[in-house]
């Protein structure tokens, strides 16, 4: 089908007196993967930077954990061979990847409950895309709150250790971290149907955040708990963005290469790729 | 005649324990507006939402246009335009943002698609706001800009679900009034309502559903010859007054088309006439000669409920269950519209 500017109704009969319209009023035969990608994204962001609080609150909570942490618990926790800043900023940097990636859950959950879904869902464009351009505008916001936590970071006296091609790819990481994590959040948005639902089941980020090498080294847990909190992605994803950012895994109590702990992390974020994208698919599609 | 825009034959939709739709048949031709009318939980919004292919009913066949939903609904698709109840824009971004939105992905190029949305503004008089966030509308400005999200992509057949409810009488009417001006450039329209007078006005034809089934249609004429006479309703002062007022309408049997019926809660009598002026004058009067004491005396149009009653012999949505959509996972779930 194509789009056309007489045959309004797509098919071959006339056009009803005054259905008229300038320039093409087509019905069109739907926008491809692309442009809908795009368009879905675009409206994800602008939604974003419209909405002030979303913005001024995640700064806010993000800097207010980063300060507890640096200075009240800080004192408390020995990182072996470096300062605690140095070995807290990185795991901050990358548990922040989830807190903002609870917005996600919580924007879905909100699209679904308030038919803005099933407005996209009636339209002739691939379903896959409208929850790729969510999903890329998500990993976009979460760059930006990834910016702001490292600038924090630095002002509390984090002092950086690697090399810039280090730090970019540091920072690389982290974005692909995150766009693994948002096909998470975007799933737990579609089960849970409604924002405060959402928000609650992101509660679950918690204790991935907090059973990992992010905030303490993990040979001071509990012996139970330490095979968790190896084998889970927060820790993976910390420690590979640790070596890069100390410069040298061993500075972080890491025994292994970067590279290992770099591709460790991006096994872990193409698994969970692998796992709630089509998850996320399939809830999406279900016309129930 | 053309083929039937709408022709679904034996649908059937559970939601756990609810039969939302139970053998639902129905056949829409094209040129003109049909109103599904029903109770909350008849089954209505379900429908719709099938049509919509958003809902893949259990059994049963339903052609849109003379396209097998089931089979092909990427055509569907493209040939529709759905508004609902909840009004689904985004607040965040301005009316114009919205329209464009939805006018490129129905894979207009850039310009047709800021061409057609700015068209649409100007047809639902929207032209004024159209660069403010939709934050700041009112509920009836949402609602149009709503339906002109739907109609951005020139659609054959619109699907407006409960268009009205929750609007202030004013957006209502210019609601109506949106869509009315739709229909006469050939859209073939096809909407649920709660209320009477909404289908009457809107559409040549009324499906009354109820239990997710079609239970009566016909032309709006057609089916208030069948159940919905005028009513004259009088409220009494003094609970005692009821069976006397009963007694006093009985006796204008002639131009009354049924019994008297009392419901003493609210102090109240209702009785359908044939001829409603005279009926209303008669009763003024034998009330005023057995001294009953009057709160309010009106002649009204029949409510959904009495048309139910006639109908269906029991009051509308006798079925406790609340709307079967809520038990739809994906339903949307918002409060009511502000």
């Amino acid at each position: 089908m194509t789009i056309t500017t007489l045959d309004v109704r797509g098919d071959g009969s006339p056009v009803p007196a005054g259905v008229d319209t300038p320039a093409g009023r087509g019905r069109g035969a739907g926008a491809g993967a692309l442009v809908t990608t795009a368009q879905v994204a675009d409206r994800t962001v602008r939604k974003f930077v419209r909405t002030p609080q979303l913005i001024v609150l995640s700064t806010i909570q993000g800097a207010m954990f980063l300060l507890i942490f640096r200075y009240v618990f800080g004192g408390a926790i020995s990182a072996g061979g470096v300062p605690y800043v140095d070995f807290m900023v990185p795991g901050f940097v990358v548990t922040g990847v989830l807190f903002s990636g609870m917005n996600t859950a919580a924007g879905v959950a909100e699209d679904l409950e308030q038919g803005f879904f099933d407005r996209l869902r009636s339209l002739p464009v691939p379903r896959t895309a409208l929850l790729a351009g969510r999903a890329v505008a998500d990993t976009g916001l979460l760059t930006w709150s990834l910016a702001v936590t490292t600038a924090i970071g630095f002002l509390v006296g984090f002092r950086y250790g690697g090399t810039a091609a280090e730090a970019l790819a540091a920072f690389g990481l982290c974005a692909v971290f995150g766009f693994a994590f948002v096909w998470m959040f975007v799933c737990m948005g579609l089960v849970a149907g409604t924002a405060q639902a959402a928000q609650g089941m992101s509660m679950l980020v918690f204790p991935l955040t907090f059973v990992s090498s992010a905030f303490v080294p993990i040979d001071t847990l509990p012996g139970w708990m330490q095979p968790v909190a190896h084998h889970q992605p927060v820790t993976a994803m910390t420690d590979a963005v640790r070596s890069l950012a100390l410069g040298d895994p061993a500075a972080a109590g890491l025994s292994g290469s970067t590279t290992h702990y770099v591709v460790i992390a991006l096994l872990w974020s193409a698994g969970l790729v692998a796992l709630f994208a089509p998850l996320a698919l399939a809830r999406y599609r279900r016309s129930s | 005649m053309d083929t039937p825009v709408i022709e679904a034959h034996g649908l059937a939709k559970r939601f756990g324990k609810v039969a939302a739709l139970d053998g639902l048949d129905l056949v829409a031709e094209g040129g003109q507006v049909v109103a599904v009318l029903g109770p909350n939980g008849a089954g209505k919004t379900t429908f719709v939402r099938t049509v919509a292919t958003l809902i893949t009913p259990d059994a049963g066949t339903l052609r849109v246009a003379g396209i097998d939903v089931a089979r092909r609904p990427d055509q569907v698709r493209r040939i529709i335009g759905l508004a609902g109840q909840y009004a689904a824009v985004e607040p965040a971004m301005t009316g114009r943002e919205n329209l464009r939105l939805v006018a490129r992905l129905f894979g207009q190029s850039r310009r047709a698609a800021r061409a057609n949305a700015a068209a649409v503004l100007d047809q639902l008089d929207l032209a004024e706001a159209a660069d403010r966030t939709v934050r700041t509308y009112s509920g009836g400005m949402r609602r149009r800009l709503d339906l002109g999200a739907s109609l951005v992509g020139a659609p054959r057949l619109l699907l407006l679900d409960e268009p009205t409810t929750g609007l202030d009488p004013r957006s209502r009417l210019q609601l109506w009034d949106a869509i009315k001006a739709l229909v006469d450039q050939g859209t073939d329209v096809l909407l649920t309502t709660q209320y009477l007078d909404e289908a009457d006005h809107l559409a040549q034809r009324i499906v009354i559903v109820d239990h997710g089934r079609v239970i009566a249609e016909g032309t709006p004429d057609e089916l208030k010859a069948r159940a919905g006479r005028e009513v004259v309703e009088i409220h009494v002062r003094r609970p005692d007054d009821l069976d006397r007022t009963a007694a006093a309408l009985a006796s204008l049997a002639a131009l009354c088309a049924d019994a008297p019926r009392v419901d003493a809660g609210t102090r109240r009598v209702t009785v359908p006439v044939d001829r409603g002026r005279a009926a209303l004058l008669e009763a003024v009067r034998v009330l005023d000669a057995a001294a009953v004491d009057l709160d309010d005396i009106a002649l009204r149009r029949p409510t959904l409920d009495e048309v139910f009653l006639t109908l269906t012999g029991a009051p509308a949505g006798a079925d406790p269950c609340a709307d079967p959509a809520d038990d739809d996972p994906t339903a949307r779930r918002a409060p009511a519209p502000v």
